[in-house]
């Protein structure tokens, strides 16, 4: 079996991987679909959780295929989709952060020169300049901007907000088209799997975390902010994340115990980030992001799907580079 | 509608859907290709372009937004893109004696149109929209049997505030209240007052 798949070429490996992934979410849409066919709507907890299962099921689809597609059509043509959703990610972060006339300007400047100069900056493979040129560069420019419109109503406030969105929704998200593009010896053409690799454990580490507390319901570390959140569901989540990290290890081009820390660190950077974003969501009264947090269709934003990942990618992308010397 | 002009819709509402989202709500109706009288708060001109983009494809065809002549029509471009893409009714604002300034939406009306109406008359600034003029008033007496449907545009003037030409990506939506009728011996001023509340109510709901 292990010789068959090593005899795969790269992209042979990867079009395996996937085809496992999707067969997968198939299984679990079956699932989702035969659990709420079977309900009758009479027990009011079951239902809802069979609503929350399949919302689970269907973001993990668009973000499968939205990986598929990114790998099938190359890392160019990859970075533009995440720059998409960088795009869309911050529109709704914008969207729910008051702002003032005098905002306007800088938030020209956020969408149609930062963003796209970033993410350029991704494709041509300028890491030092990824790294430094939002919170540097751009740190300087947006409240200059602002400045220059004459308003000085809520002034840091409201700079500090989009100075804050913009690390969250473009810097973080384009750290994840940038290990794609991170040249690792012996490990050409299979930078996808580190994407699966941090996407797998991130999401992995989430769910177990989910899953915990509903199982063991404890009383939340931080009520105001989250429900659910308690350390040892936390712990319970990062264990696994860790855990599946290591089984992947020869996924990607750690050693066993390196990929088991570089799983833990991911999962660490996302589920607290997934935190940190709902107290946002709280501070702003809402309870997810998308259109003015209620929505009809009971969809949530692209920003609650995202959001842990817009953490964990800078925070992996330089735990690696750092830790491998690229 | 030709060529060029089904072209210019079409790219349109790709930038309006990429900029806002124009997000339908329709809350206190469903979509119906039954003859309506929209009425919304006015904060921008790009309201009646989201409104455009916010109604379905069968509702749009049949559906015309009233846009203030003085505005729309100052350069060719404008006004092509009104009347050949928008399929608007000019409203003339500078009070004349001789015409009545209803009457092109009168015309619209009797010809089975749906009209989109701004009661406000001009752009407000304030969180509320100002009090209603009495146009809305006198159409609903006229064709009773025309629907009201209050409507409420969200967001629009961050878009694109007072001054600048460059669009900004924030999410909008429009929210489709409950329909109104007139109701036999209100007066004008219960009823504008009536209407205005519903377009309000429809802002926290």
């Amino acid at each position: 079996m292990s010789s068959f798949l090593r005899n795969l070429s790269p992209s042979q490996q990867v079009g395996l991987l996937f085809i496992i992934v999707f067969g997968l979410l198939i299984a679990a849409s079956i699932t989702a679909l035969v659990m709420s066919l079977r309900d009758h709507g009479d027990n009011d907890i079951r239902t809802q959780d069979i609503k929350e299962l399949t919302s689970l099921v269907n973001t993990s689809w668009v973000v499968c295929t939205v990986f598929w597609l990114s790998w099938a059509s190359g890392e160019t043509v990859a970075t533009l989709l995440f720059a998409i959703v960088a795009f869309f990610a911050l529109r709704e972060f914008i969207t729910l952060s008051p702002t003032r006339h005098g905002d306007h300007r800088s938030l020209v400047l956020a969408f149609f020169v930062v963003l796209p100069v970033q993410f350029w900056l991704v494709i041509n493979e300028r890491f030092d300049m990824v790294t430094v040129f939002i919170p540097v560069y751009v740190f300087l420019a947006i409240p200059v901007v602002s400045a220059l419109a004459n308003d000085p109503q809520r002034f840091l406030e409201r700079n500090a907000k989009l100075q804050w969105g913009i690390m969250v929704c473009v810097y973080g998200i384009s750290h994840v088209p940038a290990l794609l593009l991170l040249d690792f010896p012996g490990y050409v053409g299979k930078n996808a799997f580190l994407v699966f690799f941090l996407v797998f454990v991130v999401q992995t580490g989430m769910l177990v975390q989910h899953l915990a507390a509903r199982k063991w319901p404890r009383p939340p570390t931080a009520p105001q902010v989250s429900q659910t959140f308690h350390w040892s569901s936390w712990l319970m989540g990062l264990a696994v994340g860790g855990f599946v990290g290591g089984l992947m290890s020869g996924l990607t081009p750690f050693k066993p115990a390196q990929a088991v820390a570089m799983a833990l660190i991911a999962c660490v950077a996302g589920s607290l980030g997934h935190l940190v974003m709902k107290a946002l969501k709280r501070d702003r009264g809402i309870t997810n992001w998308g259109s003015q947090g209620k929505s009809v269709t009971g969809a949530s934003g692209l920003l609650d799907r995202v959001d842990a990942l817009c953490f964990a990618a800078p925070v992996f992308f330089h735990s690696v580079r750092w830790y491998f010397g690229l | 509608m030709n060529l060029p002009a089904k072209l210019m819709s079409l790219f349109l509402l790709g930038l309006i859907r990429a900029l806002t989202g124009a997000q339908a709500r329709w809350q206190g109706c469903p979509p119906k290709a039954e003859q309506r009288i929209y009425f919304a708060n006015h904060q921008s001109h790009a309201d009646l372009v989201l409104m455009w983009a916010a109604l379905p494809q069968e509702l749009r065809s049949i559906t015309r937004p009233i846009a203030a002549k003085d505005y729309w029509t100052k350069t060719p471009f404008k006004q092509w893109i009104t009347t050949a893409v928008f399929n608007a009714i000019y409203v003339d604002r500078t009070k004349t004696n001789d015409q009545d300034p209803l009457e092109p939406l009168i015309d619209a009306l009797e010809s089975g149109d749906s009209i989109i109406l701004f009661p406000e008359g001009t752009r407000g600034n304030q969180e509320e929209p100002q009090a209603f003029k009495s146009g809305l008033y006198n159409l609903a007496q006229r064709f009773p049997q025309v629907v009201l449907v209050p409507a409420w545009i969200n967001n629009v003037q961050r878009v694109m505030p007072k001054g600048e030409v460059v669009p900004v990506p924030i999410l909008c939506s429009v929210t489709f209240g409950a329909p109104l009728a007139l109701e036999a011996g209100e007066d004008r001023g219960s009823f504008l007052t009536r209407a205005r509340q519903a377009v309000i109510a429809l802002r926290d709901s």
